[in-house]
């Protein structure tokens, strides 16, 4: 045994068996649902029992999540870190993993769809998510992200008789693996430049004097066109809102969310500490980059009128304003990217809990001016959606508003002046588009699809109170999350 | 020890419980918890001012640490000054007025419960925007009361105007709150606190440039929120919404929550010469041009709005001319006086049967003779006529203005004429003559179909009406005056004496509140002005002119306005149509953006460069080699080439930077 609690054998400890905890659970766990599909899935045509079993193993991976921070360190070959920001993000993902699964009973019922193969798909993709939040390696951080990216594929047609999800899965894979190429490509010139793939090395190399690093730059852009892809940054965003719109809609919810998360971490993980050296090179990419994806998903946003199209957008727009606190390149910005993906989240997978209540079999209802009357019709589900669209416009009290705060604050901590105020012109502008679901649920008669609007079901239910909660509690008292990103945003440079 | 954070509670929890469970409740209680709990909060206001000798020994009180990182450390912190305690007075106690007042108005509508519950939400921003004691909860009060008025102009929502008018007030917001925040953030990175006490008593030591960046966008934020150029647009829109609200938001409290913002960083504005001149320029500029507006529109409620745009370029003028104190004299005794304008104007419309227009108004004296008595009380305060309120707060700002630069104070003294000529105009089209509406509560719900846009009360209210009409959709009409098929009649006294408690202040408000003399010690006295008698009896003689001419015009000689109109010809067009600014706002920048994005974004890059949109790829196919197919023609290979183009930019900006050199 050697410090660290590491193994110097090729059987690894159990220390760092533990810090490998949440990626364990959930992959037992999903292997677990495919072993007892033949016991449950008889008969029924979309038991809750696999989603119940998930609901649970995402549960103990938290608390896996949790118990690895507390010995912290690295694992298997210094391949793994666990430290307090891979545990941020391994809950964050987790907690997604928990509000996907709460939206989606309703739907794979309505559809008939079976469960088994669903859930275990989400429990591997974010299981991938865990792994790449939690690498300390450019090849774990590939195979991490290809573990969910894969999944989430496959999650996107997961209605295989539905012409929009094939649709919509095989643009995402394609496109996927394209972008991934070029990320593969930069690793592979890292690899060449400096003859390793583990960050820390990789740091160790570049901090020497004299270093040559045109190439690592070169490898740096070629990354960001890997990464800007997989957050859907501009000008790389085009696949999302294709993707978005034809992807079952607790799939849309689930995959504007973790594997965003998670692909920032990385980004934020390679970027402000290893390329911190080259940041100048860097910096204007991610500037530009910025204020592109800001630009197009708002203005682009603006015009749409299917509602989950325009969540897509808008998910663009909530890209950039990541992508500032990117630019500003210091703990405080990173601190500020986490905080804000958090609270973004949160906003994101209410909004789209909405959709999945109101869409419908099929998903025939899925406009905006499906919305209509909702406020007269359902007050309470109007009510929580409100508090989601607020936060997105940034309303102070909300978690949207801080997150937009604390970027904008890093960004002129870092003398990115004009990026800060074209970021809150856009952040004006967009108050426009998300106004109008606003408009359309409160102010307008009831149509056709609130006039025959089933009861909240008690999973949506839980998926669209719970993340109000936490937009509340950001807004209001974002101490203690703020203090979690703040602590964890402290990476070794 | 006051509590001072149960001043916004109340109201709060009156928003609560009305929020929460007033479908269930019976009118009577919902305005009672609605009325209780702002008149409570009044009460505390009072006795907090008693005991701390109203504001003379300041009071902070910290909460909780809203957010401690980094550098950063913001309290929930709630203070009271002078300059607080007159802010609370006029808001809690204005406020508790109108919430009286709207128990009566807003009797027979619809949403009853929702109207108080947002009323309630209001108080609750409006206070929390004043007693809070750094920029940031300044902020949550500016945001929230700008959410609560978007919420209440549109709550007439069956009238398409009105949600217009209520989305038009949230964006034009928007942009003023851009500046704010810029402004915010920049005191930040400046000062590296955003506490009014520490940021304020470091002001006169940083650099000039840095304060007047920071002053000009406050600024920015100002006209946004209190509607001057180039941002008032929305305000004479937003008199869709019901009048108590119209009355409260956007007279009394809202809109001068620029003017407060503006004073509160007097010490920042007062290092920035070229900030304070932008300021007083804005503010004239705006007293006038919304002045001359006033002149020639015909809905009671607009001119009364556009006059609301220039009283509040006066506020702005005295801050900007430096005397923060006669600013907010005028802030006060303006909420008296129109306040009182505008719910004296609900009354006049309450009892001709909803209608809004003067020219089929007329000879209401007889009628509504309390409503015509306290509605000359304030027409003559806001004429500045010796002795009310207004004369003395107009006054002490042209004073000043002509202590500053001549030129202002004579452009202040015509505006002045012209003030005080389209309120008596209003006065007599309203009251004087004949009635010119026929059968009020008859023609109003006949009329009521055609002439939205122009009507408030176009209101959610079907059951009650024994000739429904076909609207189109079941909401139709108006309730005021359906019990009161025939003429004109005086409203109820839930109504009324909130009027004339107004009414009272509107005459006496200027020497039983000295609010210079009582800022004396935060806002120096402004000096001495040579001739001041003098400037004084210009500035009355105008209004007087004013008000005689407007006699002359529209009782003694009434085909004069007709004649004068044709003799105009195009100007009184331009004028009539307010200069066509909102057109020339919808040319410029309104339909670029949409169409641009529509064209550019949506048809352009979306659609035509990358063909997207999900169309349910192939065409009758449901197999994959279908979608294979479909994708195959262009779609997936568009896109990659999207990404490939993005890519080879990337790296030659990379490139560019040197990167590849090093």
């Amino acid at each position: 045994m050697l410090a660290n609690g590491i193994s110097s054998s090729f059987v690894p400890s159990n220390l760092e068996m533990l810090r490998f905890a949440p990626e364990l659970i959930l992959s037992v766990a999903g292997t677990l649902l495919m072993v007892l599909d033949p016991f449950f899935g008889e008969g029924k045509k979309s038991p809750k029992i696999f989603g119940h079993i998930s609901i649970v193993a995402f549960l103990l991976a938290i608390f896996g999540a949790v118990e690895a921070n507390t010995v912290a360190g690295p694992a298997f070959s210094n391949l793994l870190i666990v430290d307090g920001f891979a545990t941020y993000f391994r809950v964050l993902v987790l907690v997604i993993g928990v509000f996907a699964v709460l939206s989606s009973y309703l739907y794979l019922d309505r559809e008939a769809a079976d469960t088994c193969e669903y859930h275990a798909l989400l429990l591997f993709s974010v299981a991938g998510q865990c792994l790449m939040v939690s690498s300390n390696d450019l090849i774990m951080i590939f195979i991490g992200l290809e573990i969910s990216s894969i999944a989430s594929y496959v999650l996107a047609g997961y209605l295989r008789n539905d012409r929009r999800n094939n649709e919509s899965a095989l643009k995402y894979f394609l496109l996927g693996s394209f972008a991934t190429g070029f990320l593969l490509y930069g690793v592979s010139i890292v690899y060449g430049v400096t003859g390793t793939t583990k960050l820390d090395e990789i740091r160790t190399f570049l901090a020497a004097p004299g270093v040559p690093t045109g190439y690592v730059a070169l490898a740096a852009a070629l990354m960001i066109v890997g990464l800007g892809f997989k957050v859907s940054g501009a000008p790389f965003q085009v696949w999302a809102p294709d993707v978005y719109q034809g992807a079952p809609a607790p799939v849309s919810a689930f995959m504007a969310t973790a594997p965003k998360a998670a692909a920032f971490a990385i980004f934020l993980r390679i970027f402000v500490t290893d390329f911190d050296k080259i940041g100048s090179s860097w910096e204007p990419l991610i500037w530009i980059s910025a204020l592109l994806s800001m630009t197009i998903g708002n203005f682009a946003a603006l015009t749409q009128t299917n509602i989950k199209r325009m969540l897509a957008y808008s998910s663009i727009a909530h890209a950039g304003y990541l992508l500032v606190a990117l630019a500003a390149r210091s703990e405080i910005g990173t601190a500020a990217a986490m905080f804000y993906l958090a609270a973004y989240a949160l906003m994101n997978i209410g909004a789209f809990a909405v959709v999945i209540h109101i869409c419908g079999k099929g998903e025939k209802n899925v406009l905006i001016s499906d919305l209509a009357g909702l406020g007269q019709k359902q007050p309470l589900t109007a009510g929580l959606l409100t508090v989601f669209v607020l936060s997105l416009i940034g309303v102070p009290l909300t978690g949207g508003f801080f997150g937009k705060f604390y970027i904008f604050r890093s960004a002129l901590e870092s003398h990115l002046v004009w990026l800060a105020i074209l970021g809150l012109l856009n952040s004006a502008v967009a108050a426009y588009y998300y106004l109008r679901l606003l408009v359309v649920m409160y102010m307008h008669e009831p149509g056709e699809a609130t006039e025959s609007l089933e009861p909240l079901s008690p999973g949506l239910g839980l998926a669209l109170a719970l993340p109000a909660v936490g937009t509340f509690v950001l807004g209001v008292a974002p101490g203690a999350v703020l203090a979690l990103a703040t602590a964890g945003a402290a990476l070794t440079k | 020890m006051q509590n001072l954070w149960l001043i916004p509670a109340l109201p709060f929890i009156g928003f609560l419980i009305n929020g929460i469970l007033g479908r269930k409740l019976s009118k009577a209680v919902v305005s009672a918890i609605a009325v209780l709990s702002v008149v409570l909060s009044f009460g505390l206001v009072v006795s907090v001012g008693l005991s701390s000798g109203w504001g003379e020994h300041p009071i902070h009180q910290h909460y909780f640490t809203w957010i401690r990182s980094g550098g950063v450390d913001i309290g929930w912190d709630f203070m009271v000054d002078k300059l607080t305690m007159i802010m609370l007075m006029v808001v809690t106690g204005i406020g508790s007025l109108i919430h009286i007042y709207a128990t009566g108005y807003m009797a027979h509508e619809e949403g009853y419960y929702r109207f108080f519950a947002y009323l309630n939400l209001f108080m609750f921003f409006m206070l929390n925007l004043v007693l809070g004691a750094n920029y940031l909860l300044l902020f949550v009060g500016w945001e929230g009361v700008g959410l609560c008025s978007y919420l209440l102009i549109g709550f007439y929502f069956v009238k398409k105007s009105a949600t217009t008018a209520g989305n038009k007030a949230f964006i034009v917001n928007r942009i003023g709150d851009f500046g704010f925040s810029l402004a915010m953030f920049l005191i930040f990175i400046t000062f590296g606190s955003l506490d009014f006490g520490k940021v304020l008593s470091a002001a006169p030591g940083k650099p000039v440039e840095v304060l007047t960046a920071i002053a000009l966008l406050m600024l920015l934020g100002a006209t946004g929120k209190s509607a001057q150029i180039p941002l008032y647009v929305w305000l004479p829109d937003a008199m869709e919404g019901p009048t108590p609200v119209s009355a409260l938001i956007h007279a009394a409290t809202m809109v001068t929550a620029g003017v407060y913002m503006c004073s509160r960083s007097a010490a920042i504005f007062l290092k920035a010469p070229i900030a304070m001149e932008t300021v007083a320029i804005v503010g004239l500029a705006t007293a006038v041009f919304a002045a001359t507006i006033g002149l020639t529109q015909y809905d009671i409620k607009k001119v009364f709005a556009y006059s609301t745009v220039s009283q509040l370029g006066y506020m702005f003028l005295g801050v900007g001319v430096g005397a923060f104190s006669a600013g907010i004299w005028h802030l006060m005794t303006h909420a008296f006086f129109k306040a009182l304008l505008f719910m004296g104007a609900g009354s006049v419309i309450h009892a001709c049967g909803g209608e809004q227009d003067m020219r089929k108004m007329g000879g209401l004296k007889k009628y509504t003779p309390w409503t015509c008595g306290v509605l000359a009380c304030a027409s003559l305060a806001i004429a500045g006529v010796p002795g009310t309120s207004g004369f003395f707060s107009k006054d002490a700002i042209l004073t000043a203005a002509y202590g500053h630069a001549p030129w202002m104070f004579w452009v202040g003294v015509v505006t002045a004429g012209m003030t005080a000529f389209y309120v008596w105009r209003a006065f007599w089209m309203t009251f004087w003559g004949e009635y010119r509406g026929g059968d009020a509560g008859h023609s109003h719900d006949h009329g009521h179909a055609h002439t939205h846009g122009h009507d408030d009360h176009a209101h959610a209210h079907n059951h009650s009406h024994d000739h429904d009409h076909d609207h189109g959709h079941s909401h139709s009409h108006d309730d005021h005056g359906h019990d009161h098929h025939g003429t004109p009649h005086e409203s109820p006294w839930s109504m009324l004496a909130p009027l004339v408690v107004l009414a009272f202040l509107s005459l006496a408000g200027g020497f039983l509140f000295n609010v210079p003399k009582f800022l004396e010690s935060m806002f120096p006295l402004h000096e001495e002005v040579p001739n001041e008698e003098m400037l004084m009896g210009v500035s009355i003689f105008a209004g007087l002119i004013g008000i005689a001419l407007s006699y002359f015009m529209y009782v003694a000689n009434k085909e004069l306005p007709g004649k004068i109109r044709k003799a105009l010809g195009g100007i009184y067009t331009l004028v009539y149509n307010k200069y066509f600014v909102d057109e020339f706002y919808d040319a410029t920048v309104v339909r670029p953006i949409i169409e641009g994005s529509t064209e550019v974004l949506w048809h352009g890059l979306d659609q035509g460069v990358i063909d997207g949109a999900v169309n349910g790829a192939g065409t009758g196919s449901r197999s994959i080699g279908g979608v294979l197919k479909h994708l195959q023609s262009g779609n997936i290979r568009s896109y990659a080439t999207w990404v490939v183009v993005g890519a080879v930019i990337l790296l030659i900006t990379v490139g560019m930077n040197g990167g590849l050199i090093r």
